[in-house]
């Protein structure tokens, strides 16, 4: 196997004396220096396993000397991020929303952390883009239930809307008429509702039902139909349709009448939180 | 262990390290020897300028107004802007950088494919600190005579004075070369007070200590081991030279049969030739690599020259070489092309009464050439061919095209996203709103205040959220965001049809610059 080392001509270097079937190998010395940089990588390596959560033992990994996980980083990681908004957030959750200033630092932090609070939680009802879907309601609209103002939207928030949780959500409820009116008396007045919100109707059916409007659900949605923020009774007049506006929609809304609940989330988000989220949907669009 | 100034003594140390077991080799010290001449005034210029530009270019000051960095060139990775002189880039414009990057590669292939590995031998970083620490050893230990002496000298008080004061002279510049990267980083003069006071950032202790050591260590101690066995570019030369490559070489059909003069016999006469006919004998420190073409227009050597050659086998060129090898071996990969060696070669010529250039500047497809005695062709015509006018015509159409990009920048940069979730909002009153989320940059030292119209078929109401009227203010260097609000009144055109072309319009309320963006209002389409 091993001979001595021959002199090759062609390339003016030694073999290495090596020999296999006929193949011999030519000797290109490596630097030295460059074997110990291999030895210090390797002695690098070891050192490392033991530094670092490396062995494996039966129950996980030898913790390694320096105590770290990935765990750990991440959650010192979330901690220092706390900690630096620790002064926003608690100015947030002690501002006066409806005089914070648009140009203070705990506006945009509000604005931005009410956009991941409103992700996380609210988007499954309302959309992702907060459009809402039937029975929930659009929020980048001007038009408000229970009213549009910084200090409405957080109470909504805050306590909900008919629901048995909490003693302060907004309640209201709208009769089912099935029971009271007259099938044709619920004809003529979803006329009169298609007349003042200037769809197509009939207008002899519509002249009926305005009486009957007037009898009947002029208390909560006002003589001229225009709602009441206070009971959560919507504006009629408007182009706005939370349950649809169409003849068959409204006829249904009448005889069944509508029972939309939002729980409450004073419990479940932090005072921030819920300040934040309050700014957030407030500058959708629609606030007022 | 001896070391002398012979050659072959030193190869024979290596063929005794590798005969065998030998698989590895420890470093040959190579103690380059001190020369003059074109080429090593032209180096020293060069190392001049090139190290003036790396350590003072940071210094260089800039009025950019108030609100703006004052450094000529700066790398800002906080608030990710890389200043140029009058140029600032955003990240969104890193093209620049990209442009400037295939520049670079361009230009490398040009010069590699015209004059071989010029910038191995005059402009990289590894030859030009090398140079600088070979001056310092040759200022404190001597020249390359007295280097060697000191070598073989045993540990005394002398030797422990000279080598620490060129290892601390050394570490002096090793510092001062870390310290002037990270001055591209920062604004200089601030990072220098904070560097001296302790009061500068971790990361830049770090990159300074890590510089200072690459710089002491490659420059110290590694020197051309960094070129032969790091460095990839010694093996893509080869692929990017051809025959008409100006590069350094040994004429050996004028200087063989090389010997002292009139002092050789036959018998050394023919022993030399024999060795040319079989190629280098002793590989030494590199492989002997053929350039393609070579081996097989090299013609049979002129055994039968009665005459020797031009080559008085004085070494000249192998003392000075700081690669240390022997440029009579021919083309090799260890060559940095310093071309050191022509002006050592040029000086023993010039006092022998020979002509100059024994060793010189010249293509491989001239040897062929000078060997039937017809004259070289001029450089031009080597320099001047298809390969290397494409290559700058590249190059140059690059630069065009960028610098025709950095003179068309916007001085308005706005971007305009529709808002998609939803399309469309219904109001109250049976309008139709879309909205756009308004990215707008504002690239100057100042704030400013821009207008936003949009103009369309409909009679469009625009609303910025947040603001009354329709003004909004842009801090210096910094982009703003602004949702706007597009309102179509019930039933006009708009906001019955699926699409409408708007138009939005940017102005600066000073100055009047006007940019436009286009985009398009969703109304409710057919139902």
């Amino acid at each position: 196997m091993s001979n001595p080392a021959e002199h090759d001509p062609v390339t003016g270097t030694d073999t290495t004396g090596h020999d296999w079937d006929g193949i011999r190998e030519l000797n290109t010395p490596l630097p030295r220096w460059w074997l110990w940089t291999f030895y210090l990588t390797i002695f690098w390596g070891i050192g490392y396993t033991f530094a670092y959560p490396a062995w494996p033992l039966l129950q996980g990994a030898t913790p390694g000397l320096l105590g770290y996980s990935t765990r750990g980083e991440v959650a010192a990681e979330i901690a220092a991020v706390d900690a630096r908004n620790a002064e926003l957030a608690g100015r947030l959750a002690s501002a006066d929303l409806a005089t914070l200033a648009r140009d203070d630092p705990a506006y945009h932090f509000g604005v931005a952390g009410g956009a991941a609070v409103f992700r996380a939680n609210c988007s499954q009802c309302h959309g992702a883009g907060a459009a809402g879907a039937p029975g929930y309601p659009n929020l980048l609209d001007d038009a408000w239930l229970w009213g549009g103002t910084p200090e409405a939207i957080e109470y909504t928030v805050r306590h909900g809307i008919r629901n048995e949780t909490d003693e302060d959500a907004r309640w209201s409820e709208m009769p089912a008429f099935k029971d009271i009116l007259e099938k044709t008396d619920i004809t003529a007045v979803v006329e009169y509702v298609l007349s003042i919100s200037q769809q197509d109707n009939d207008a002899a059916l519509a002249a009926i039902g305005q009486d009957i409007f007037a009898d009947n659900c002029s208390s909560c949605h006002g003589a001229a139909g225009r709602g009441d923020q206070q009971q959560g009774a919507p504006d009629l007049t408007d182009a706005i349709w939370l349950y649809g506006g169409d003849r068959d929609a409204l006829t249904h809304t009448v005889r069944y009448a509508r029972f939309g609940v939002m729980p409450p989330w004073g419990g479940r988000l932090s005072e921030d939180e819920i300040k934040a989220v309050t700014l957030y949907v407030h500058q959708l669009g629609g606030g007022e | 262990m001896a070391v002398n100034d012979d050659r072959l003594f030193r190869r024979a140390q290596v063929m005794e390290g590798a005969g065998g077991t030998g698989l590895y080799a420890a470093r040959e010290p190579i103690f380059p020897r001190r020369v003059s001449g074109t080429f090593r005034r032209l180096k020293w210029w060069l190392m001049g300028g090139t190290l003036a530009i790396y350590y003072l270019t940071p210094w260089i000051r800039w009025d950019r107004g108030a609100n703006l960095p004052d450094q000529a060139v700066l790398v800002d990775m906080a608030h990710r802007r890389f200043y140029f002189f009058r140029i600032e880039i955003w990240p969104h414009e890193f093209y620049f950088v990209a442009g400037l990057l295939i520049m670079a590669g361009l230009g490398l292939f040009l010069f590699t494919s015209a004059f071989g590995r010029v910038w191995c031998g005059y402009a990289c970083p590894q030859t030009v600190w090398t140079d600088l620490f070979l001056l310092v050893e040759r200022r404190i230990e001597g020249d390359r005579n007295a280097q060697i002496r000191l070598w073989n000298a045993p540990w005394n008080f002398r030797k422990c004075c000279l080598r620490f004061s060129k290892w601390v002279v050394w570490l002096v510049i090793s510092l001062v070369t870390g310290g002037a990267w990270v001055f591209y980083f920062a604004d200089a003069p601030t990072l220098m007070r904070d560097l001296v006071l302790f009061q500068a950032a971790p990361v830049a202790y770090t990159t300074i200590a890590i510089l200072m050591l690459t710089t002491f260590i490659l420059g110290g101690f590694l020197r051309e081991q960094v070129c032969i066995y790091m460095c990839p570019w010694p093996r893509i030369q080869a692929a990017m030279m051809d025959e008409d490559t100006l590069t350094v070489a040994y004429r050996d059909w004028r200087g063989e049969p090389r010997g002292k003069g009139r002092r050789r016999t036959p018998e050394a006469q023919a022993a030399a030739a024999a060795a040319r006919a079989g190629g280098p004998q002793m590989g030494g420190r590199s492989p002997f690599v053929a350039m393609p073409g070579r081996t097989k227009e090299r013609p049979a050597p002129a055994v039968a020259a009665p005459e020797p050659g031009d080559c008085v086998d004085c070494n000249a060129c192998v003392n000075v070489c700081p690669m240390g090898i022997d440029i009579r071996d021919g083309q090799q990969m260890a060559c940095i092309t310093c071309a050191l060696c022509i002006d050592a070669c040029d000086d023993v010529m010039e006092r022998l009464g020979k002509p100059r250039g024994l060793i010189d500047y010249i293509a491989l497809s001239d040897e062929a050439r000078e060997r039937a005695g017809k004259k070289a062709e001029s450089p031009w015509r080597h320099i001047f061919r298809p390969r290397t006018i494409i290559y700058a015509s590249l190059w140059s159409f690059l630069g065009l095209a960028l610098v025709y990009g950095l003179l068309i920048r916007p001085v308005i940069d706005i971007t305009v996203a529709p808002v998609r979730n939803p399309q469309f909002v219904t109001l109250s009153d049976g309008s139709l709103r879309n909205s756009y989320d308004l990215r707008l940059r504002n690239k100057h030292g100042e704030a400013r205040r821009f207008t936003i119209h949009v103009s369309g078929p409909a009679a469009f109401v625009t609303r910025l959220e947040g603001r009354d009227g329709n003004e909004m203010p842009v801090p210096p260097d910094a982009t703003a965001l602004q949702r706007v609000h597009v309102i179509a009144p019930r039933n006009s055109t708009a906001s019955v049809t699926a699409r409408t072309d708007i138009r939005f319009r940017v102005e600066d309320v000073i100055s009047g610059e006007q940019v436009y963006k286009d985009s398009h209002f969703n109304g409710r389409g057919v139902r």
